[in-house]
């Protein structure tokens, strides 16, 4: 497993960037990780962010049209928001895993 | 007298009819079942319909036949459950007590969520093959079809029988070899995933069996509308995709009951737990296959596995015991790839499709991650084991757990 410091922590990752432990997770790493992603945070970000990490904890899939029927925003802005690969890109930033967009 | 309900007739339903009326008592339980339709589609047919080599007489029979006696059959479309009274309110006004509530309402397609996808092309150049219409129609289209960009598109994941897109275009590609018209037929497989699967290996091995026979993969594409002037698909990040035949997969839900009954999430899939398949909301209900948000595959091979999960966890729920048995994601697919032959693939929850020989370790006699003749065979009899043994809950030599051995690492 690999390590990376985020704000001044040390956190686990794996081969593709995304968190192991999403326990290890903080706002400010949030902004770092979207500065690698090319995104600058907004709070929408952060709302979406919230968001994803609330539905992980549930063990519920996440999909860009549960982000779209979130109330938050719709899959137009995610894709804005993110651009390219919203749904990758989006668990990154929140420090959760990559979704295996269930079979 | 106590009661078990159940909604659905299809797969799942028609199967945990025939298991509990096996388990409880004919003088202390009534068992009921309701749904809308008379008729039983075997859905894996579907595939087979639009090249010709099934046709409708194939996949349908009446649903009444696989209802063992002592169930009360009730055809009616379903209004709500009201689950802090404990009862179904069914549209004709009836309402239906239960102590025990089985939800087996399935999954359907919703051309409706894609702009543009039932406009003036629905049927005429853009079809589905998850219903006996659009697939019907599609074999009707094939007939004198001369070639151009025939492609197929998945609008969004879940969706039911996920390798089933996969098979429909190596089909499609036999099918026009066949016809001498592949050299005017361009193929590509568009798909909101990264790949030609979710699964590593077997995304993998797919995808280059896609390669292998010419087909196109464009991934993470997400459909957003359909573009019936320019016959385009547009996806969110404004990507265009031109097609004079259209194929879809249109998003998948559930049935709009269970959003009307608040038991469901913003796709009406019944929210349970995924190991013992019971309802989040009420304990004494119980949700089985395409109608749960279950992270596995939409499949009947679920279905049939889950069915001896929840047959053990109901009794014990009547019981009012702890819960005995666990359901491990287990899925198991034949993946028709052409020319006779198929692939099978075996996995769950926690482990991915990997190589091997199935169900005997060594002896197979069929070939895990692999293309063989044997896989096709199993998937042509697959369709009378479904009628005959599966549908009335026999048992199946097949363990509804998934084992490693027999698989390669």
């Amino acid at each position: 497993m690999a390590q990376k410091v985020f704000a001044g922590v040390t956190v686990d990752i794996n081969e593709e960037g995304y968190f192991t432990n999403p326990a290890q997770w903080n706002k400010e790493m949030a902004v770092e990780i979207a500065k690698e992603e090319g995104i600058l945070l907004t709070e929408k970000h952060l709302a979406v962010l919230d968001f994803l990490r609330e539905r992980f904890a549930k063990g519920e899939a996440l999909t860009i049209r549960s982000v779209g029927n979130s109330g938050i925003i719709d899959i137009k802005g995610f894709y804005g928001l993110f651009p390219g690969a919203p749904m990758k890109k989006a668990a990154k930033v929140a420090g959760i895993p990559k979704p295996a967009s269930c079979v | 007298m106590k009661r078990l309900l159940i909604l659905g007739a299809g797969t799942g339903g028609t199967i945990m009819a025939n298991k509990m009326r096996k388990q409880l008592s004919h003088d202390e339980w009534d068992i009921t079942i309701v749904d809308q339709h008379k008729t039983h589609y075997y859905q894996p047919g579907f595939l087979f319909i639009p090249f010709g080599m099934y046709s409708r007489q194939d996949v349908v029979k009446p649903k009444n036949s696989f209802l063992p006696m002592g169930v009360n059959l009730i055809f009616q479309e379903i209004d709500r459950v009201e689950a802090a009274n404990n009862h179904v309110v069914l549209k004709d006004g009836i309402s239906l007590k239960y102590d025990f509530l089985i939800i087996a309402t399935g999954t359907r397609v919703v051309p409706e969520e894609t702009p543009g996808m039932k406009g003036p092309l629905w049927h005429r150049s853009i079809f589905d093959f998850y219903t006996i219409e659009g697939a019907m129609a599609l074999a009707g289209f094939f007939k004198t079809w001369q070639g151009g960009e025939l492609v197929l598109n998945i609008a969004d994941v879940p969706i039911k029988c996920p390798v089933a897109p996969l098979e429909f275009v190596m089909f499609a590609d036999a099918f026009f070899v066949e016809r001498g018209l592949r050299n005017k037929v361009n193929i590509s497989y568009t798909t909101p995933m990264s790949g030609a699967f979710t699964k590593p290996r077997a995304s993998k091995m797919l995808g280059s069996l896609l390669e292998e026979k010419n087909i196109k993969i464009i991934p993470d594409f997400y459909l957003e509308r359909i573009d019936n002037d320019k016959k385009t698909l547009v996806s969110y990040d404004e990507r265009e995709i031109p097609f004079d035949c259209l194929v879809t997969v249109p998003v998948h839900k559930g049935d709009p009951m269970i959003g009307r009954s608040g038991l469901g999430d913003e796709m009406d899939f019944a929210r349970a737990h995924k190991h013992t398949l019971q309802s989040d909301f009420f304990p004494n209900i119980f949700v089985i296959g395409d109608a749960g948000n279950f992270p596995t595959s939409k499949a009947g091979s679920v279905v049939h596995f889950q069915a001896d999960v929840l047959t053990a966890n109901l009794i014990c729920a009547i019981e009012s015991r702890p819960f005995t048995e666990s359901f491990d994601g287990h899925s198991n697919c034949y993946i028709e790839t052409g020319f006779g032959k198929g692939a099978l693939i075996d996995f769950n929850y926690d482990t991915e499709p990997l190589p091997g020989s199935f169900p005997f370790p060594g002896i197979g006699p069929f070939g895990l991650l692999k293309e063989t003749r044997t896989n096709h065979y199993g998937k042509l009899l697959f369709r009378w084991i479904y009628w005959h043994i599966l549908l009335k809950g026999k048992e199946m030599p097949i363990d509804s757990k998934m084992t490693m051995a027999g698989k390669r690492m």
